[in-house]
């Protein structure tokens, strides 16, 4: 049994919106080159390739195309940042999708991997890079063989490899895989991965990738689904791609929405303007709570997202207005808890995690999270005290010092902190497990108070006289 | 058993080559050693320490920190149950409860026979169809405990042999880099000038 519309791209639902990255899910053979050539594939590297570099990188710039891994950073401005006249240049392509609540840069490795590859040769071209590699998550057999299977076509086809299509635009596309590490999805850790070594974050600066990545060379490191979004934006021009969504966050969003509502699923929205009250009750998303529950809570950006009450349903999904609400809009992962959730054990699921997938460089992340994990174990297991729930905080502060980002809620008066937090670890991952058990006491403390065992102190009495 | 075969050095040579550094192909090249002997062995990550020009130690140290590479034998199959929340929302909990009386193993062990690993996996990508699960890195879906029983009737008995493959082979299909086609990796130290399409001219 699998969700979504069709049953070769299980989850995902098309309905009646534009499609930028998902137009050949339709197909059950979306991913053979001989679908992707019918349906106006490498269309749009040909399209670039008639046109000097330079020119595809502005047409990129003036498109805003965000990043859709997690920081959403406009990628024509990434590639933007490396410096003048250092050679060679590398593409990293991040397919180590392992976000908690995260579902679509494999759904659309495995279902279109060709739109992905004709993204790496646009980026490649106006960027001016000269190797690219694709690094897919270890765990997903079936995108390495799609994707590998799509290599293999397009350099036979000559899409790959010397002289592309007869022009003077070379370049190899390397598939590389990963072993098994959440870590790695962070760039700098990427790069340490494909370098051959532990996957640890590298401290920034000065090692920003931009500037110094992939062997010490200036090195562009972009998302699945950033990529995917390339072919369209040729084909169909900068233009066009911002007259979908808003200003600040253009062009369409994949989003996977996951936990208790009706209709779980993978779709792709109109970035800036779907609200969450539209994904989470509307008819063509997730069409409400299960069992007509209430909402009790819900992460609105992946595991590492402070988490959001009914009192954030009718936000948009733009980054300038979930900020300032307390929390991010991250991977586009969206996991709904109804009124039946055991709130300490939901944020246990999170922490545990994190904590499990802290690579150790960092001591307030390796201790911190495992001694998060630990308190929230106890507390779950109903051997809790209240000493417990002050540690929780004090932890979190090792972390993360100052106040940490939670929403706002009206019924218990308290008001929104801003995203983002301080942090004393070089990555995301020490923090990431800090939020789920903070955003859990900040909004549900009677949860965890009704947990914990309350001590009786032995009755001092007088005995003489 | 131990250092790779013959047929398998020369796939790691080819891998090796597609790098500006040997030592990106470790990665790649760990797996090869466990899809050629279910685990990772000592021989093999010395083997490996040669062809990247790595020592044994370094290989180990990048083997020791990635959760698939194995170091001694698993079952045949390793089952993967999810355990992060939108799977454990959806009942995944109660799934990893059932394969443990199922298999008459705790999470984390081996059956006697040697045909089942069971291991709580971390995030699957795959949280709309929750609860989900892995057998040798090839999905199942919104399984219920009864659907878990069936599989591991059919993978005891043998019926789903042809699309999940032992414990060690990922992929089964390999990129190819055709010689005519390649543009070959170069050391970057080797490399000073920009590459020839910015040259402010279409490349077509």
């Amino acid at each position: 049994m699998t969700g979504g519309t069709w049953k070769h791209a299980p989850g995902f639902y098309a309905g009646d919106r534009p499609q930028v990255v998902t137009s050949r899910f339709q197909y059950e053979d979306s991913y053979t080159l001989e679908r992707y050539l019918a349906t106006d594939g490498y269309k749009g590297l040909r399209l670039a390739l008639a046109r000097p570099a330079n020119e595809i990188h502005d047409e990129v710039k003036n498109a805003t195309v965000l990043g859709r891994g997690g920081a959403g950073f406009p990628a024509g401005n990434k590639w933007g940042l490396m410096p003048q006249g250092v050679w060679p240049r590398y593409l990293v392509v991040n397919g180590d999708e392992s976000e908690p609540g995260t579902y679509k840069d494999r759904l659309l490795m495995e279902c279109d991997p060709h739109q992905l590859i004709e993204g790496c040769l646009i980026a490649a071209y106006a960027a001016g890079l000269s190797q690219c590699f694709l690094y897919i998550r270890g765990e997903m057999a079936l995108a390495q063989e799609r994707v590998a299977t799509a290599l293999n076509e397009a350099y036979a086809a000559g899409y790959i490899g010397k002289n592309i299509l007869g022009s003077k635009f070379s370049l190899d596309i390397v598939l590389h895989w990963g072993a098994g590490a959440y870590v790695v999805g962070e760039e700098t850790a990427l790069i340490e991965s494909l370098e051959g070594n532990r996957g640890m974050p590298r401290l920034k600066p000065p090692y920003f990738p931009a500037a110094n990545g992939l062997y010490g060379q200036p090195t562009i490191v972009n998302n699945v689904e950033t990529l995917a979004n390339l072919p369209w934006l040729l084909n169909n021009g900068a233009a066009a791609y911002t007259a979908i969504g808003t200003a600040t966050s253009p062009g369409t969003r994949m989003v996977a929405v996951s936990g208790h509502v009706n209709r779980p699923g993978v779709f792709e929205i109109i970035n800036g303007i779907t609200t969450f009250r539209d994904l989470l009750y509307g008819d063509e998303f997730c069409q409400g709570i299960r069992n007509g529950n209430d909402l009790k809570a819900f992460v609105p950006g992946g595991g590492s997202a402070p988490w959001f009450t009914p009192d954030q349903l009718d936000l948009p999904f733009e980054a300038s207005q979930v900020g300032p609400a307390g929390s991010m809009l991250g991977s586009g992962a969206i996991m709904v808890m109804d009124s039946t959730t055991d709130i300490p054990r939901a944020a246990l699921t999170l922490t545990r995690f994190y904590a499990h997938e802290s690579c150790g460089k960092c001591t307030p992340c390796r201790e911190g999270g495992t001694w998060l994990e630990r308190i929230l174990s106890r507390v779950v297991d109903g051997k809790g005290t209240d000493a417990d729930l002050d540690q929780i905080f004090e932890v979190g502060e090792s972390i993360c010092p100052g106040a940490f980002p939670h929403a706002s809620n009206e019924k218990l008066g308290i008001a929104a902190v801003p995203f983002p937090y301080r942090m004393n670890t070089i990555c995301f991952v020490g923090p990431s497990a800090y939020a789920p058990v903070h955003s859990a006491l900040t909004l549900f403390r009677s949860e965890f108070d009704a947990r914990i065992v309350k001590r009786t102190m032995i009755k001092v009495t007088a005995v003489s006289e | 058993m131990a250092r790779l075969t013959e047929e398998n050095i020369r796939l790691a040579r080819e891998i090796i080559g597609r790098y500006p550094k040997a030592r990106s192909a470790t990665i790649p090249l760990l797996h090869l050693a466990q899809e050629q002997d279910g685990y990772v062995t000592n021989e093999a990550m010395a083997h490996i320490a040669e062809l990247v020009g790595a020592s044994s130690a370094e290989v180990f140290g990048t083997a020791s920190f990635y959760e698939m590479f194995k170091f001694e034998p698993v079952g045949k199959y390793l089952i993967n149950i999810c355990g992060t929340m939108s799977c454990a929302l959806m009942g995944a909990e109660e799934l990893m409860h059932h394969a443990e009386e199922r298999l008459g193993i705790k999470m984390g062990s081996t059956t006697a026979d040697g045909k089942f690993t069971l291991e709580r996996a971390e995030c699957q990508a795959a949280c709309t169809e929750a609860p989900c699960l892995q057998v040798n890195y090839r999905y199942r879906y919104r399984v219920t405990p009864d659907q878990l029983d069936t599989l591991i009737d059919d993978l005891s008995a043998g019926t789903l042999s042809s699309e999940i493959p032992a414990h060690g082979t990922v992929a089964v299909i390999r990129q190819h880099i055709p010689a005519d086609r390649a543009v070959g990796a170069v050391s970057p130290e080797l490399v000073t000038e920009n590459p020839v399409w910015l040259d402010g001219k279409a490349a077509l």
